[in-house]
């Protein structure tokens, strides 16, 4: 099971940050904060591959990538597989890159919700939904339509779900 | 510069629109990512949150705006801030028929609710609404939402609904349904237990993707219980075999591999139902072959494939080809430039060594160049493998090798892991008794306070035990050389408490023992120890039982005692000592001091510390006392338990209530919860009791020594038992009747002579096998599991095994287990079970006290919520919720727990209505009962 999964600028700055089960705030920032310390005191060219037991609890692994500015972070345990989790971060950066046209750090800021859109496409409740990014492109581009059509008409206080079905 | 970039980017993006958000968002986003220290961000985002609140409260927000403000609370809180202000805003926006603003509402409030936060009561309607709704979109958010918000006692409310979704016609639908099943499942396993059919129906979905979502609730279903999926060996093998023939849509070809997360799932699958079962491991055969042959090793995925093959192989049973294959993979992964690869090879290597264990032989340079690796990843993972690797014959190397590691590294949670790996080894396969002392001593010195205490105490067993079959003459050789090396050590300074610990104990019991050492000389140690470390109490304490020890057996062997002027000074100061544990050590040295040899002998005899000492814990030679007293019109003893009138609810065997607190019930006089006590308080006190203990003692002794002189002196013996001996020696049960001082008169009569001290710890463990076995099975098991040739190794240095054969005997037995996936012990564990058996009591405790709780009407207060809170359901699935409800009551004690503190604080209630009807969250509006059972 995937137990998170976090983004964050290489200055330490969570710019995403799901945890699939609950934290208190305080927890959740000092994992992001301890993830941080680990990934910036690794040399480059090793491996991406983190045993994370002291921050997340026995049998806790890290994967994590580094994009730019950006480090991508899933965390999970020993039921998931290392390499495949590094495709996995592989698959959510071409989504958001097929998303944004040539993503970057600030497109994720500024588009929050529309991350955790394309993110809980691919991530279920702690489990890998969905790993074409085909499909996710699809299912994302298919809410945002919808989301545009019940935007434009938000003045009418009227159910959209009725008729707007499929 | 970054700044610079930050101001391009955002004009850029302000050129394209904003992305719908506003100049406001941009700026509070714009300056936060500058502020140059925390300090400022920290005023930023204060200041930002005073906005938010002053927002919010305004009237009529417009819905645009109103969702704007809710993904900045969010930004606020991922940022580290308290944004529960805003969280019924959230909750309301839930409700919204706008599909955006509704996404919205259900992002927030998965970030920042968790399923047992108060508001969530608020949203199960609306799920229940939105699970029905017509646009599958909304029906996926909702579902989104349930993974989260939803707990063991709301499962029910929307579980019929979920079901029905599993045959939707949107595909996204029925994978989300699934997911939230398995979620369920995962929360409550029996709320869901009639409905796992539904996961093999799935697995035959058209929709690749929602088989593919199938396996993960398939997977955890499978390891929890194997045999009962046996059935689907042969689909899921075709279902890998016609993914590896390329059926599925192209749209699932990741870099050109076919669907590959899914063959990793099914190879997961398959290892775990071909483990142990030769036919399964047959027809599974044929197609890993295959994937070993396609699998294209250049990308990444499929590398992932191979790995999980490998790790298939060496959970089924391979036929040999498939281990060559397996073998090639490895050697291919180690023979990589990337480290990730690198990683695997080892990783997969420390897993089949286990079933091959030459393999590790032709990658000897390899797992050698891993091991110098700059990587820390890897170069654990390489010491992980020789872990598992150790042999009597290769013991130094890799210790020797984990010390130096271990002293190198700052990160405290590995190095305690290195060292208790260390420590493991050393006990299993010490090549000399001067070995494995020197290499204790290394890693109490270097990780000393990082070790679990009971890696000292076991130390002190082996020591005390010795490590020969019968050889009397080794056990004193290993004692004196430990004795030798601590004097040696004791003057560095700086040593790690635990370490401490240990050398005055071993000084106490053996540091005159074969008269090398003069009593003056070593108690002068020990008192330099007390004084160099006079803030450690615990230090302190053993140093002076360490000195009551020499001193009785100087006595008791008849010699004439000078206690030292450091002596005296010590003493005296400690007998002012604000410790009262201190207080009465010296108390009792003093007392000691003044008796004659006899007496003394019979109060600490000579290397006795092994001898068990049985406890009354009846106090049964109280009971004239006792009814002496109540006689005399004393009030009989009632249970703390029993005051509160709810014993009839507990676990506890009636006798125990007439118990006087003894040392199994000590915690209780401090965790017994109150009923006005919040549930989170009550967890927090468990760690608490442990200082207290020795004062809790404390009465219960001084009472006994005013009652019956002679019993001091068991008592103190009892006192030093529970300090210094293993607490796993102690009798669980308080079965024996006999009093401590029979025991102790038995035990120091058969130990007259001094030579014959060693057999006779042996007969008096034997009642204590099934205490013992355990941990000796996990031994035995991680030896064999870790190499097979080792395990004959282990046979020729039986001399180490720490215990001797007659307790040994039934762990031998797991040795000819077949199967070779015995995981190795969790060393982390070590000190768990004492801790655990602490930490259940008060829940226990806390069940009671909810069960009876919730006999005065609190579950008919829960249904009633629930029977309100579903005025839209149709009637029978109230009703099954009812029935679900109270089927499930009896579990569910922390839900109910935070009923019953809800109920009678008036006064948050309070708060929380006004709060409520700040928010212009009207009673009247769509459910309105709903209001009124959760704030009344």
């Amino acid at each position: 099971m995937i137990k998170a999964v976090m983004m964050m600028n290489t200055q330490g700055k969570p710019r995403l940050a799901k945890f699939y089960d609950y934290m208190p705030v305080e927890k959740q920032q000092e994992l992001i904060r301890g993830v941080f310390s680990v990934l910036c005191s690794r040399p480059e060219n090793v491996s991406n591959f983190l045993e994370i037991d002291s921050l997340f609890g026995p049998d806790s692994r890290l994967v994590y990538k580094h994009y730019a500015t950006l480090y991508f972070v899933l965390v999970f345990d020993g039921s998931e597989n290392e390499l495949a989790m590094l495709d996995l971060i592989q698959v959510l950066v071409e989504t958001l890159d097929k998303c944004f046209s040539n993503v970057c750090e600030l497109d994720i800021v500024f588009n929050y919700s529309k991350m955790h859109a394309v993110l809980d496409e691919i991530v279920f409740g702690g489990q890998v939904l969905e790993t074409s990014s085909a499909e996710v492109m699809k299912a994302v581009k298919e809410i945002s339509k919808l989301e545009a059509a019940s935007n434009s008409i938000s003045l009418v206080p009227k159910s959209v779900s009725g008729w707007r079905g499929r | 510069m970054e700044q610079l970039k930050t101001i391009g980017r955002e004009l850029a993006m302000g050129s394209q629109g904003g992305f719908g958000q506003s100049k406001e968002f941009l700026d509070l986003v714009k300056s936060i990512g500058e502020a140059r220290s925390k300090a400022e961000e920290d005023r930023i985002v204060l200041s930002e949150i005073d906005i938010l609140k002053r927002k919010l409260l305004e009237p009529d927000v417009p819905k645009r705006k109103m969702k704007e403000y809710i993904i900045r609370l969010v930004y606020i809180e991922m940022l580290g801030h308290d944004a529960s202000f805003g969280y019924i805003h959230a909750v309301k926006m839930t409700h919204d028929d706008n599909l955006l603003l509704k996404r919205t509402g259900y992002l927030a409030v998965t970030l920042f609710l968790n399923e047992d936060h108060d508001l969530i009561i608020l949203i199960v309607n609306t799920i229940q609404k939105d699970l029905r709704s017509d646009n599958y979109l909304v029906v996926c958010a909702a579902l989104n939402a349930i993974c989260r918000l939803i707990n063991e006692e709301t499962i029910p409310a929307v579980l019929p609904q979920v079901v029905e979704l599993l045959n939707h016609q949107k595909e996204a639908v029925r994978k989300k349904a699934i997911m939230a099943l398995h979620r369920f499942h995962r929360k409550s396993p029996s709320s869901v237990s009639h409905l796992i059919s539904n996961f093999r129906k799935r697995l035959c979905d058209n929709d690749p993707g929602v088989m593919g979502a199938t396996l993960c609730p398939l997977f955890d279903l499978i390891s929890e219980d194997v045999t009962s999926y046996k059935d689907l060996v042969s689909s899921f093998v075709s279902i890998l075999k016609q993914v590896t023939e390329r059926r599925l849509p192209k749209s699932y070809d990741y870099h050109q591999m076919p669907a590959p997360f899914i063959q990793i799932k099914l190879l997961k699958i398959m290892a775990l139902l071909g483990s142990g079962d030769k036919n399964a491991s047959e027809i599974m055969s044929m197609v890993l072959g295959d994937l070993f042959r396609k699998c294209d090793s250049s990308t990444n995925i499929g590398n992932a494939i191979l790995y999980e093959c490998i790790r298939c192989i060496s959970c089924i049973l391979p036929n040999p080809k498939l281990l060559e294959a397996a073998a090639d993979a490895i050697s291919k992964f180690l023979k990589s430039d990337s480290h990730n690869l690198k990683y695997m090879g080892i990783d997969g290597l420390g897993r089949l060594i286990k079933i091959s264990p030459d393999i590790a032989e032709q990658h000897q340079l390899a797992v050698i160049d891993c091991l110098e690796d700059p990587d820390d990843t890897l170069k654990r993972k390489t010491f992980e493998l020789l872990y598992k690797m150790t042999k009597s014959s290769n013991v130094e190397v890799i210790v020797d090798r984990m010390i130096d590691y271990m002293i190198s590294i700052n990160d405290n949670h590995y190095k305690t892991e290195i060292a208790s790996r260390c420590v493991e080894l050393a006990e299993q396969f010490a090549p000399s008794n001067q070995w494995f002392i020197q290499t204790m001593n290394k890693v109490f010195e270097h990780a000393g306070d990082l070790v679990n205490i009971k890696v000292a105490h076991n130390l002190m067993r082996l020591i005390a035990e010795g490590f020969g079959e019968d050889d009397d003459d080794a056990d004193s050789k290993l004692r004196l050389s430990a004795v030798e090396s601590y004097l040696q050590l004791i003057s560095e300074p700086k040593l790690p408490s635990l370490f401490l610990q240990v050398i005055s104990w071993v000084l106490g019991e053996y540091g005159t023992a074969d008269g090398k050492y003069s009593a003056s000389y070593i108690s002068g140690k020990l008192c330099d120890v007390a004084d160099a470390y006079s803030s450690d109490e615990t230090v302190k304490g053993y140093a002076v039982s360490a000195l009551m020890k020499i001193y009785a057996f100087e006595i008791a062997s008849g010699r004439k005692v000078d206690v030292l002027p450091e002596c005296q000074s010590l003493i005296e100061e400690l007998l002012a000592s604000h410790s009262t544990d201190l207080q009465q050590r010296a108390y009792e040295l003093q007392a000691l001091l003044a008796l004659d040899a006899r007496a003394v002998e019979t109060i600490i005899p000579l290397d006795a510390s092994c001898e068990d000492i049985e406890v009354d814990k009846e106090l049964s030679f109280l009971n004239g006392y006792i009814q002496q007293a109540i006689e005399s019109g004393a009030q009989p003893y009632i249970s703390e338990r029993e005051r509160s009138g709810m014993f009839e609810t507990t676990d506890y065997h009636p006798q125990d209530h007439h118990e006087v607190p003894s040392h199994t019930l000590r915690f209780e006089a401090y965790e017994l919860p109150k009923p006005s006590v919040p549930p989170q308080a009550s967890t927090e006190l468990v760690p608490v009791p442990e200082p207290y203990y020795s004062e809790s003692h404390q009465p219960i002794s001084t009472s006994l020594v005013s009652e019956r002189e002679s019993s001091e002196i068991k008592l103190r013996l009892d006192g030093v038992k529970q300090k210094w001996g293993r607490p796993s020696y102690q009798p669980t049960t308080a079965a024996s009747s006999t009093t401590q001082q029979a025991a102790n008169g038995i035990t120091s009569h058969s130990d007259g002579g001094v030579g014959s001290s060693s057999s006779k710890p042996r007969s008096s463990y034997e009642p204590k096998k099934p205490e013992i076995d355990p941990e000796k099975q996990r031994l035995a098991a991680s030896l064999f599991g870790g190499s097979s040739s080792s395990r004959t190794d282990k046979k020729s240095s039986g001399g180490h095994k720490p215990t001797k054969g007659t307790v040994n005997k039934p762990a031998t037995v797991p040795k000819e287990n077949p199967t070779p996936v015995q995981p190795p012990p969790d060393l982390l564990d070590l000190g768990e079970p004492t801790a655990t058996i602490s930490a259940m009591d008060p829940f226990k405790e806390l069940e009671g006290l909810m069960d009876s709780s919730s006999q005065d009407g609190g579950s008919n207060d829960v249904m009633g919520l629930y029977s309100d809170a579903a005025p839209v359901t149709t009637t029978t699935s109230v009703d099954s919720l009812l029935s679900e409800l109270s089927d499930s009551s009896k579990g569910n004690s922390r839900t109910y727990q935070s009923q019953t503190s809800k109920g009678p604080n008036t006064k948050e209630a309070l708060e929380k209505d006004a709060l409520v009807r700040q928010m212009g969250v009207n009673p009247t509006s769509q459910n309105p009962t709903l209001f009124k059972d959760l704030l009344g």
